[in-house]
């Protein structure tokens, strides 16, 4: 494992242009380009709020800032995995012709998606400061946090490119997983109004913690439990060891398959 | 160098196309997943020395793609090994990384990404890249703006122009019009004059006795010859007449 992620690493070169790339060509023929980045969050925020402010009123006195920390890090899983399901399907081309570590692909994914987090960072702020968000030193472990879930995403995105290639399907029985997953994920209610029994069985869907350990610095200004940060890390590395493991066996086999 | 040892490959062709999960749990419970194995290659074992060129003919289906695949890397062999260094470049799809939405010279660092050569490497080699391709006007304009010649001798520009060490050529050794050709030819020579190791497959009996020193005619995977590049071409034509004639 060690000798292939050296060899990731010897392609930086590739990963830099590959997410250059991701980013120039999403965008590219839209009008406002990257600007979609920003405002898609934000309106998606906005059809919470006008849908759900008034119900979560007493529990939630901040709704937009909560709804839209949620949904800012829930849009970096989606998407990015989502993207990360097509890696190796939407490079054939170059696989079967030329010689690359595939794994670059997976990580240039995580990391255009990881730009597209910092775009939308920047309207979760400007909400925070026009709600009079309280800002405190607790933001500082955001860092922590966002590359919990990276490690996380990277490892979902292998095990998903690896298996589209010889099972198509799972691309649809994925996106209808991640509807399911949004609600189950307290996104846009707070996870209080959940029966405790059930939080115990909804917490292990890793997102859970992900979203909390995201979310706490932000809009409680708190910095996450030890042990909610001890599952987050666990969650992320077993996924990473599981979606390596998984690929790194059928890559060879990609080829014949493509 | 590049060496390949008693290499095999073989391909597992399911007898029935199954492609969804459902068909394949089906399959599977009922123990009906029936493959037939198809062997593309059978224990070659190749050695070409720094500087030297070598052929490979045969018939359709014969493996010679394969066999270039596995010297890539594209391909890891079902037995055998591959052993090689220095910086390799296939000729086998000039156009491989291309990006239609990204201009020129974003598609130049992409393509050199993929070569595995860092931005400063490629930062010496735009210039060059861009002469010979003779595209300089087009260089910032995405590449669906271009024409399909213009496509291929950037594509083959950049190829060329990676100081590769090793050489795979699927045919491709020219593109464009009679002087663009020309001038890759030419260009090649100067790169095997300098060294690079060469491995093409080709059909042209010409290209091959005066390009390589030695041959190698595949016949179902298998090497059924080997030798001094004059030779084996004029066996394999004899061999071809034959069939015809027969």
């Amino acid at each position: 494992m060690i000798r292939e992620w050296l060899e990731i690493i010897k392609y930086r070169e590739l990963i830099r242009n590959l997410v250059s790339k991701q980013l120039k060509v999403r965008y590219k023929r839209s009008v406002l380009g990257l600007l979609w980045a920003l405002l898609y969050p934000l309106l998606m925020m906005l059809v919470f709020v006008v849908v759900f402010s008034t119900i979560f009123r007493q529990t939630l006195p901040n709704y937009p800032v909560y709804v839209l920390s949620g949904i800012v890090l829930w849009n970096f899983f989606s998407q990015t995995t989502m993207d990360g399901a097509y890696n190796i399907l939407g490079n054939v081309h170059i696989i079967k012709k030329i010689y690359v570590p595939k794994g670059v692909f997976s990580v240039a994914t995580v990391v255009s998606g990881l730009v597209h987090l910092a775009l939308a960072m920047i309207p979760l702020l400007l909400i925070g400061l026009l709600t009079g968000m309280r800002f405190s030193a607790a933001m500082l472990f955001l860092p922590v946090s966002v590359l919990l879930v990276s490690v996380f995403i990277l490892g979902v995105s292998l095990a998903l490119a690896a298996v589209a290639v010889f099972f198509n399907d799972i691309l649809y029985i994925y996106q209808v997983l991640l509807i399911a997953l949004m609600f189950l994920t307290p996104i846009f209610y707070p996870a209080s109004i959940l029966p405790s029994s059930y939080v115990q069985v909804l917490r292990l869907n890793p997102m859970f913690d992900f979203i909390e350990c995201f979310r706490l610095p932000i809009y409680e200004a708190r910095l996450p439990s030890p042990e909610l940060i001890a599952f987050a890390l666990v969650a992320a590395v077993v996924a990473l060891l599981v979606g390596w493991w998984v690929f790194a066996r059928s890559e060879n086999a990609f080829v014949y398959y493509l | 160098m590049l060496e390949l040892e008693r290499v095999s490959v073989r391909f597992r062709v399911p007898v029935e196309r199954v492609s969804t999960l459902q068909e394949t749990v089906v399959r599977w419970l009922q123990r009906r997943m029936r493959y037939r194995d198809f062997w593309a290659l059978r224990n070659v074992s190749v050695r070409i020395e720094r500087g030297e060129a070598i052929g490979i003919i045969g018939r359709n289906g014969a493996g010679k793609s394969t066999l270039l695949r596995v010297m890539a890397g594209v391909i890891k062999p079902t037995v055998g090994t591959v052993s090689r260094n220095g910086r390799l470049v296939p000729l086998i799809d000039l156009t491989a990384g291309f990006d239609m939405e990204l201009t020129g010279r974003e598609n130049i660092y992409l393509q050199g990404a993929i070569f595995g050569l860092s931005a400063k490497e490629m930062n010496t080699r735009l210039e060059d890249v861009v002469a010979f391709a003779e595209i300089p006007e087009f260089i910032d304009a995405p590449l669906r703006m271009y024409s399909s010649g213009m496509i291929m001798r950037l594509g083959f520009a950049i190829a060329t122009q990676m100081e590769p060490e090793l050489l795979l050529v699927d045919e491709v050794l020219a593109v464009g019009d009679e002087r663009f050709q020309q001038k890759c030819l030419r260009h090649f020579d100067t790169l095997r004059t300098n060294g690079v190791t060469v491995a093409i497959v080709s059909h042209s009996a010409e290209l091959m006795k005066s390009l390589c020193s030695r041959a190698i005619w595949l016949e179902q995977g298998s090497p059924a010859r080997e030798g001094p590049a004059e030779e084996v071409v004029e066996e394999y034509h004899k061999f071809m007449k034959g069939l015809r004639g027969a």
